[in-house]
């Protein structure tokens, strides 16, 4: 792998329950629950999971948009975990974030130009003549004319507001975007414009990507190396190829079994596993998956799994096999 | 197509048009399909297809004022059901037609036990006791399988989960045994492997119960893998029908195709890093602005001068094979 841009070391956050008129606390969601990985410049890593697995914690932690509860987040070497709003500023230029709901991310009362023109006039970096010639640019870069800069987000459809959202993240050249779920929202095929606008970008430009999805279609579009999360924890982290060709969790095997394929002569259905997953709150002792696990052994009711390496990078947490998931 | 004692449902040249500010709109214009017993149909679009407005049409559901439907028949069990007051269609709706929503939250009563909800249901359509009502609803619970059925029978719709609420949801749907179920996205605001179980749960049921099932959905993956026949929308009207192998294999309309094209596929093996994907250029036309020919022209690589100008009828291209377009035939040739 390239040198690393980010590296996340066993990141947590916990979120207190409290009940009752003194406002006791009761409990603590494990939201993100010791999470590790590193991002390569130009790399994209995706981050699947299903609701409630953290993924988004995650990436608002990265950005330091929630205080992560402990653990070490480094951008380019630097350590950001504990910096004060002032000293993480000049950082906050070299990472943005793109959110899913592209209705609720743009302010309605401004135009659209001011919008992506705003960072750049935050930081200082163009006014005037200067500032409109960038916006205009960047408005072309993610296929928008320049003569839409003075339209309002309502006059724009859902894939043209989700442009002005990348073009906003884009203005001040950042290293790394987050994309939290960029195309959920989205018809399947205005998905595919932006999906294919955001790959062509990163080629141009040569940045990361931490994409967050719960579509593992897409996350394989888009991905270099994939990280699956189950209540709080990666499970299984490896190259994209290797991922969804060789699954070793048991929570990744079943991820992609219930992917309905649009082929009606492929294998049917078959939910692989039952049951709902678990609250974060009292998330499951020992490996969090095994209340659900077909081939959960008594060990992994108390064992907490490590996320170990299985070959060629392919790391995986599960019990199976000396650690190294079960093979199919 | 069989015979006709086998058909459920029956609906010929259904219009359903909004009156806005901005205009009238056509919503669902001169739409015709039927549902046999025990068939799949679903019916796939993206948002403002009129998939939806289709659903709540054949429940005489539309919302009206702004709505109304204007044209055609929807025969269920041989009975036009436009043609009926709306006491007469109340004892329909829920009885002989059920429908189950996308957000399962929103469409259970908050403050009510999920058993007391299905009672309501079976009470209002047949004449029982409470207590045979409450028999019927545990034995539901139990059917759409959710673990302890006579104690989540006393719980409310806040203490379950997405998947056990839309459970729930289909467990009233399906109590009075109706003859045909609409099912409205019901898997999409849930996790993909919830969505699987919910799917294979409704397909299991059917089959149980020979309910015919229209599934609205725009998830082409869930189409594959569950309807017998296929119909796809796009501003308002049909623009194909198939059988859902004739459909994957040669679909015979440029819109069915680009969608199919632009749908990312989990790689089943080897994919190269990043692949880019096929889209479809353009957004979907505004209704209140359609084109005078067919609506897709604009975003279509084969358009000709006539698609502008002229509407394509549905033509038939064999084994019930129907598509709206004039180049059908140079489709299968331009990827």
């Amino acid at each position: 792998m390239t040198e690393a841009l980010l590296e996340v070391t066993d990141l947590k956050k916990h979120y207190p329950v409290r009940a009752g008129v003194l406002r006791r606390q009761v409990g603590t969601v494990h939201a993100v629950d010791g999470v590790s990985f590193a991002l390569g410049t130009g790399e994209t890593l995706g981050l699947v999971g299903e609701s409630g697995c953290g993924k988004s914690t995650v990436a608002r932690s990265v950005l330091r948009l929630v205080e992560p509860t402990s653990g070490q987040i480094r951008l380019d070497g630097e350590d950001i975990t504990h910096l004060s709003k002032a000293a993480l500023r000049p950082h906050r230029r070299s990472m943005q974030i793109v959110f899913q709901d592209p209705f609720a991310s743009l302010n309605p009362r401004m135009t659209a130009g001011d919008i992506v023109g705003e960072p750049l006039a935050v930081h200082g970096l163009a006014t005037g003549k200067e500032l409109e010639a960038r916006v205009a640019r960047l408005f072309e870069q993610v296929g928008l004319r320049p003569d839409q800069m003075g339209n309002f987000p309502h006059q724009f459809s859902g894939g043209q507001r989700q442009r002005i959202c990348i073009a906003r993240a884009l203005a001040l050249e950042p290293r790394l975007i987050v994309c939290d779920e960029p195309v959920s929202a989205l018809d399947v095929s205005i998905q595919a414009q932006v999906i294919n606008l955001l790959i062509d970008l990163q080629r141009q430009h040569g940045f990361s990507y931490l994409f967050i999805a719960h579509d593992l279609a897409v996350v394989a579009h888009i991905s270099h190396r994939v990280a699956v999360m189950y209540l709080g924890r990666i499970v299984e982290i490896a190259d994209k190829d290797e991922l969804f060709r060789n699954p070793r969790h048991p929570y990744t095997q079943a991820l992609l079994a219930s992917v309905p394929i649009a082929n009606p002569l492929a294998k049917k259905l078959a939910p692989l596993v039952d049951g709902d997953v678990p609250s974060p709150v009292n998330p499951p002792s020992g490996c969090a998956f095994h209340t659900r696990c077909r081939f959960a052994m008594e060990r992994c009711k108390t064992e907490r799994p490590a996320l170990l390496d299985a070959g060629d990078g392919h790391q995986v947490a599960c019990l199976l096999n000396d650690g190294t998931g079960r093979g199919r | 197509m069989a015979d006709k004692t086998d058909l459920v449902l029956d609906v010929k040249n259904l219009k359903t048009v909004f009156f806005t500010n901005s205009g009238l709109f056509k919503a669902v214009d001169d739409l015709s399909f039927s549902v046999r017993r025990g068939e799949t149909l679903a019916i796939v679009g993206e948002s403002g297809c009129g998939k939806s407005v289709t659903a709540l049409s054949l429940m005489r559901l539309v919302p009206d004022p702004p709505g109304r439907i204007v044209g055609g028949s929807v025969t269920l069990e041989g009975t036009d059901l436009l043609a009926l007051d709306e006491s007469e269609m109340r004892s329909v709706r829920g009885n002989r037609i059920s429908m189950i929503f996308q957000e399962p939250m929103t469409s259970l009563n908050p403050v009510m036990r999920i058993g007391d909800q299905i009672v309501e249901a079976v009470r209002l359509h047949r004449n029982i006791s409470a207590k045979e009502a409450h028999d019927i609803a545990v034995e539901m619970l139990r059917l759409v399988r959710i673990p302890e059925p006579a104690r989540r029978a006393r719980e409310y719709p806040h203490q379950l989960s997405g998947g056990m609420r839309q459970r729930a949801m289909i467990a009233m749907a399906l109590a009075c045994r109706p003859a045909l179920l609409i099912a409205d996205e019901p898997t999409t605001a849930l996790d993909v492997t919830i969505q699987a179980q919910i799917l294979a749960l409704i397909l299991d049921l059917q089959k149980e119960l020979g309910t015919g099932l229209v599934l609205i959905t725009h998830d082409l993956g869930v189409v594959a893998q569950t309807a017998q026949r296929v119909i796809v929308m796009y501003a308002g009207r049909k623009v194909e029908e198939a059988s859902v192998e004739a459909l994957f294999a040669a679909p015979k309309h440029p819109y069915t195709r680009g969608l199919m094209a632009s749908i990312p596929a989990v790689p089943a093996s080897g994919v190269a890093a990043q692949a880019r994907l096929n889209e479809i250029p353009g957004t979907v036309p505004s209704l209140v602005r359609l084109p005078q020919g067919c609506a897709f022209a604009p975003r279509c690589k084969l358009a000709i001068k006539r698609c502008e100008a002229e509407y394509p009828p549905l033509a038939d291209w064999g084994g019930g094979h129907l598509a709206a377009c004039w180049r059908a035939e140079e489709v299968a040739e331009v990827a």
